[in-house]
């Protein structure tokens, strides 16, 4: 949870993906929305602002014989990146984003994946359509073996939940980092919550990862 | 100096308590604050059965402030007295809880029930939710049915009891009269003020309940406004809360008339602040030289 502003407006917090670790801090990449992030936009290099975290817990890592596919929509870069880091070229990312402007890091995603395959909106890179287009080929195709697949998503909520659809359907275990309005982040106000099989659950305690298989979509 | 105040028959360290509902039960903010500096910890409104809450988005900032329709969402008395009240019981402040009914006869098994259980000093009625027997008119907002709920309570419980007002009527003073006739022994003023936000794109509510509850600085002269009438009106004491930020907001509460004040929506923000605002307050006192606390309460009636 980071601050925007001293005032009162806003009032909030907001909460951001741990992008990645430098050397003695961290770094967040967002995009600008609204209110909270056109003001962080406007910032002066060297401003200090407070933060809150790291709170709630992380894609749980996939087993030594499995490939992860790692699949991202848009800003939900910020969230998968450093997991594409983690997995050291074992990864096969799904990054779809409006347009091509709009495929924030991909030389370095490109860097740490085993393999990008690019989707965007407009067609103006890689395939046209969605990440869960490109995903749907994908699994299609490697039908036989989609035992040896495990996924990790982040993005728009359709798409979470077009993928959720999917891996039901091809018996694949799949994360989803979820997103809601969070007030607090460190599980009082209840505002967060996504609603499972088993109730509603706080984004900001519970997840933000959550098995796609426990969610009601 | 003395920065203690008493609530009814609660002794409290300093005035500084938090609200229901910004709070969780208390062990969500141990790791942040010493939940013993706390004048009183007020955990998150419980009713006799666990409750789900409403669906999502249930909050959506607002200027100054937020909307929240959370829902209520507990998870029931029984579990709150076995795995909550034993660790709450480690701290030395008191413990109030907040609850609610969707019946009379809900309002008082709630109220025998959690006077029978050590460790629970005080309780703080929410009168702002519907009355599933009479049509879903809020308790809070009908004096008579005000009067029934508390009169009915009252005879439940011996702990001290806090009627928290709903901000939502026409007159507040009329019915905080209504509450302390049938036995209040404080209030809480005030609730969050019923409002709502609405997408101009999809032209719907941003909140899928509709409405909700706007707390934060946005409604603090409403409260602070709210809680001098209330002073004027009756002989118990005030807790006074809505959008206390800092010691200043909670010293202009103090000195409109209340004998406490709850930090609520701040605690989201800051989840330190209450210790903070305690540490202001002595700070203001020292500065003013002012060598014990209840010489200020009220002081903005004077001449």
């Amino acid at each position: 949870m980071i601050e925007v502003g001293k005032g009162t407006d806003p009032l909030l917090k907001r909460a951001f993906s741990l992008f990645r670790k430098t050397g003695d801090g961290l770094q967040i990449l967002y995009r600008v929305r609204g209110k909270g992030t056109d003001i962080l936009r406007n910032m002066k290099e060297g401003a200090s602002l407070d933060m809150l975290g790291p709170l709630g817990n992380f894609y749980p890592l996939p087993p030594e014989d499995q490939t992860p596919l790692i699949i991202s929509g848009g800003i939900g870069i910020a969230s998968v990146f450093s997991l594409v880091e983690r997995l050291a070229g074992r990864a096969i990312v799904f990054y779809g984003a409006r347009t091509k402007d709009d495929l924030l890091m991909l030389k370095e995603v490109r860097e740490h994946a085993h393999e990008v395959i690019v989707s965007t909106d407009d067609g103006s890179a890689g395939r046209k359509g969605t990440a869960a287009d490109a995903l749907r080929a994908f699994l299609h195709s490697h039908a036989s073996s989609s035992a040896q697949f495990c996924v990790y998503a982040c993005g728009p909520h359709p798409l979470l939940k077009a993928l959720s659809q999917m891996t039901r359907e091809h018996r694949i275990r799949a994360y989803v980092s979820m997103e809601e309005h969070m007030a607090c982040g460190i599980g009082a106000c209840l505002g967060c919550v996504v609603k499972t099989h088993d109730g509603y659950k706080r984004v900001c305690k519970e997840g933000p990862v959550m098995s796609a298989a426990e969610i009601v979509w | 100096m003395d920065i203690s105040v008493t609530i009814g028959d609660l002794e409290l360290k300093n005035p500084v308590m938090t609200a229901s509902g910004t709070f969780g039960y208390g062990e969500e903010y141990a790791e942040f604050l010493d939940l013993s500096r706390l004048g009183a910890v007020v955990v998150k409104g419980l009713s006799l059965m666990p409750k789900e809450g409403n669906p999502p988005p249930r909050i959506v900032e607002t200027a100054s402030g937020m909307l929240n329709a959370i829902g209520l969402q507990n998870i029931g008395i029984e579990r709150f007295v076995h795995e909550k009240v034993p660790f709450l019981r480690t701290y030395d402040t008191q413990i109030i809880v907040n609850f609610f009914g969707d019946s009379i006869d809900e309002y008082v098994a709630a109220a025998e029930r959690l006077s029978a259980v050590d460790g629970i000093h005080g309780l703080e009625m929410n009168i702002s939710c519907p009355n599933k027997q009479a049509g879903w008119c809020i308790f809070g907002t009908d004096p008579r049915v005000t009067s029934q709920v508390v009169g009915a309570v009252r005879k439940a419980t011996r702990l001290p009891l806090i009627v928290k007002l709903s901000p939502n009527v026409t007159d507040i003073s009329r019915m905080a009269k209504v509450a302390v006739d049938a036995g209040a022994d404080a209030l809480s003023v005030i609730n969050t003020l019923t409002g709502m936000a609405i997408d101009i794109r999809t032209r719907k509510p941003k909140l899928a309940n509709r409405t909700g509850g706007l707390s934060g600085p946005a409604i603090k002269p409403v409260a602070v406004r709210m809680v001098y009438e209330v002073y004027k009106a009756v002989n118990v004491p005030i807790i006074g809360m809505g959008g206390i930020m800092n010691a200043e907001d909670a010293l202009e509460f103090i000195i409109a008339g209340a004998s406490a004040v709850a930090v609520g929506t701040a605690n989201f923000i800051h989840p330190t602040v209450s210790v903070d605002i305690i540490d202001g307050i002595t700070a203001f006192l020292a500065q003013e030289h002012i060598a014990d606390i209840s010489s200020l309460r009220g002081t903005a009636h004077a001449g």
